[in-house]
């Protein structure tokens, strides 16, 4: 349908007016020629392009002016001037100063390395256990599969607040009903201890992404044309075989996708480490995270250029990083 | 031959979405595949049933948690339940420094009501232009939104913070609403949607009829692309319900918090001061969440178009 619309657009916008793919006799009985039909078709055509100013004008103001600011701001510093808070401040040009800086920045940068490590344990855990439930959903009776989805989907639907409070509160050792779970084992976890905390993080991760990333892959495999199982079948394959070497080349694609939008998502964690640092401030420090640091920096310390410069360098980061592992995945492609 | 065999096939593919062909064409699917039996189905079967224990289990801790009172909370097993008091919990919830709970979760529907109308106008009005008309700068509107996908959200949040305290915007509820307009993703949707849902010949009969362009799009394509529409409205309500970082920074006065920066302040102060405020986190995440979980059950449809459209993006 959509090929077909372009086709007759592009042949409507040729100079040389042919009989219309629509079968409407504008061209050729027109009697003005065809500077006039020219004309009128640019006319219409561009009421249809004012049809996104709106966006153009709302997306210039919200998106690209910002992202021009940060470039801007990234390379001047601010400075109060006329000491006991007096006088006004002094804006100066400083160059790369700031990313220099940024670039040797001990916190920031053990700040990145957790959640490298964090995502490097949580995202493919997350995609092996989503893919096995997808294959799992896939081999259960249909009827039964629906039912199963919803419940798995439940996690899904639970904003990312409430999730981690909830999460909070299982761990917690007062109201929570995992400390004395454990306890009936003999073992004593404390979930917020420096040690535990980023296994705690990672659970409520795994928990949150699990259904939704589960969908996708499911998805992906009901539209795995069916005739090549019945064809593997019958060359003798095991459901098993199956799974491993129709299933899960069919859902690459998916698989990418959802590690890279869960890559990219926790290397800017913040939500769900700020809200553990309200219950324990002295494992979750201020810079834990480098989204938590360009936060803190931003809006506590008030250096708004240096944070700004930051938020530049983990944009760059997200951005390498995704390039990476998008390069990674698909190079493996047999 | 391949042909004939393939095309009943995608057929089916496409219409996926009508409960009835897909009730069919699963029973037809399972009656071909060789599912897992005896042993190996209790197998699937029970790691099923883990694992929906696991999805559904602290869900059920927060339903439980929010009928107990105060003091039951702390004493009584977390699992079960006990003397139901979930009545007095929502009126103390509601009640609490003068219904502030309320003032929180009326501030949300208004962010994330106003702001996914205007959005989806905006991206239906774009997406609708983009499709279906050839002028120049279409391809440069493309590619800026196609590349803005690719900004993450972190790098917006402090230079957004200069800019809308230089615009008067800060600490005002059109910091929550008008950003959130501008979505390109969902400009992307519509165009996506718009291509298919909108033939161009009846935009030439509706020309022949003497309608103007913008008389089309307001009386044939809003209403040919009602789909899209809900779809964008959906996922972007849902996110601004959810938002958290942006009210965090552009937001001052309480009374113009959402709900979920609201709890979040009673969950810093719960912990650090002597009043206990836990039993309202609870009975107020459970409020908050209600709404969530019946939208997108009820307009599942919606969304998981929009996932797809994305996924395939």
């Amino acid at each position: 349908m959509s090929v077909n619309t372009q086709e007759d657009r592009a042949a409507a916008r040729e100079p040389v007016p042919g009989p219309p793919p629509g079968g409407r006799p504008r061209g050729g009985s027109s009697p003005r020629g065809r500077t006039p039909i020219w004309n009128w078709r640019t006319a219409q055509n561009a009421k249809g392009a004012s049809l996104s100013f709106p966006f153009l004008a709302g997306f210039t103001l919200f998106v690209i002016v910002p992202v021009a600011m940060a470039l801007r701001e990234s390379v001047y510093t601010t400075r109060s001037t006329g000491g006991l808070g007096f006088g006004g401040e002094t804006v100066s040009f400083a160059g790369l100063d700031n990313f220099a800086d940024g670039f040797v920045d001990g916190s920031f940068w053990s700040g990145m390395f957790r959640v490298f490590l964090y995502a490097l344990i949580v995202v493919p855990l997350t995609q092996v256990l989503s893919l096995a439930l997808a294959l799992l959903l896939d081999a259960a009776r249909r009827r039964a599969a629906a039912r199963f989805r919803v419940a798995l989907l439940l996690p899904y639907m639970v904003p990312g607040i409430v999730a981690t409070m909830v999460w909070i509160y299982q761990y917690s050792p007062v109201v929570g009903p995992l400390t004395p779970f454990f306890a009936f084992f003999g073992l004593d976890v404390n979930f917020f201890s420096s040690s535990m905390v980023w296994v705690s993080m990672g659970n409520l991760a795994v928990w949150s992404a699990l259904g939704f990333t589960m969908l996708i892959l499911y998805g992906a495999l009901q539209s795995v044309p069916h005739e090549i199982f019945e064809a593997a079948r019958l060359d003798g394959a095991s459901e098993l075989r199956i799974a491993w070497s129709i299933k899960v080349p069919f859902v690459r694609g998916s698989l990418v996708l959802t590690s890279l939008l869960s890559i990219i998502g926790t290397l800017q964690l913040f939500d769900q480490p700020l809200l553990f640092r309200a219950v324990t401030p002295e494992t979750i420090t201020r810079d834990f995270t480098p989204a938590m640091m360009i936060y803190d920096q931003a809006f506590q310390v008030g250096n708004l250029n240096y944070a700004t410069a930051l938020s530049v360098i983990l944009a760059l980061v997200v951005g390498v990083a995704s390039a990476i592992i998008y390069r990674f995945i698909n190079r493996e492609e047999p | 031959m391949s042909d004939t065999t393939l095309a009943p096939d995608a057929a089916a593919d496409g219409t996926t979405r009508l409960p009835v062909r897909r009730r069919r064409r699963r029973t037809e699917e399972y009656s071909s595949v060789a599912e897992a039996r005896g042993s190996s189905r209790w197998v699937v079967l029970g790691v099923l049933v883990a694992l929906t224990l696991y999805a559904v289990g602290p869900l059920w801790w927060l339903v439980v948690a929010a009928t107990k009172s105060r003091r039951e909370l702390y004493t009584t097993n977390g699992l079960w339940f006990s003397e139901f008091n979930l009545w007095e919990n929502l009126a103390t919830l509601f009640t609490y420094q003068d219904g502030i709970f309320g003032r929180w979760l009326w501030n949300t529907v208004v962010y994330a009501g106003l702001g996914s109308l205007g959005l989806t106008l905006v991206a239906l009005a774009a997406g609708y232009g983009i499709a279906k008309y050839r002028y120049r700068g279409r391809g440069l509107t493309m590619g800026l939104i196609i590349g803005s996908f690719l900004i993450p959200g972190s790098l917006m949040i402090v230079p957004s913070f200069i800019l809308f305290v230089q615009l008067g915007l800060y600490d005002t509820m059109w910091a929550m609403i008008l950003p959130g307009m501008f979505g390109s993703f969902s400009v992307y949707l519509a165009k996506v949607y718009a291509e298919g849902a909108m033939p161009s010949e009846l935009m030439e009969a509706a020309r022949i009829d003497g309608a103007g362009e913008y008389r089309i799009f307001f009386s044939m394509g809003l209403r040919l692309m009602s789909t899209a529409g809900a779809t964008i409205f959906l996922l972007h309500f849902v996110a601004s319900w959810n938002t958290f970082m942006w009210p965090l920074v552009f937001l001052k006065g309480v009374e113009k918090w959402p709900v979920m920066l609201g709890m979040y302040s009673w969950l810093q102060r719960g912990i650090d001061s002597t009043v206990d405020l836990t039993s309202l986190v609870v009975t107020g995440s459970l409020v908050s969440t209600i709404p969530m979980v019946v939208l997108m059950i009820a307009m599942q449809r919606y969304w998981r178009s929009g996932v797809t459209i994305g996924s395939l993006k």
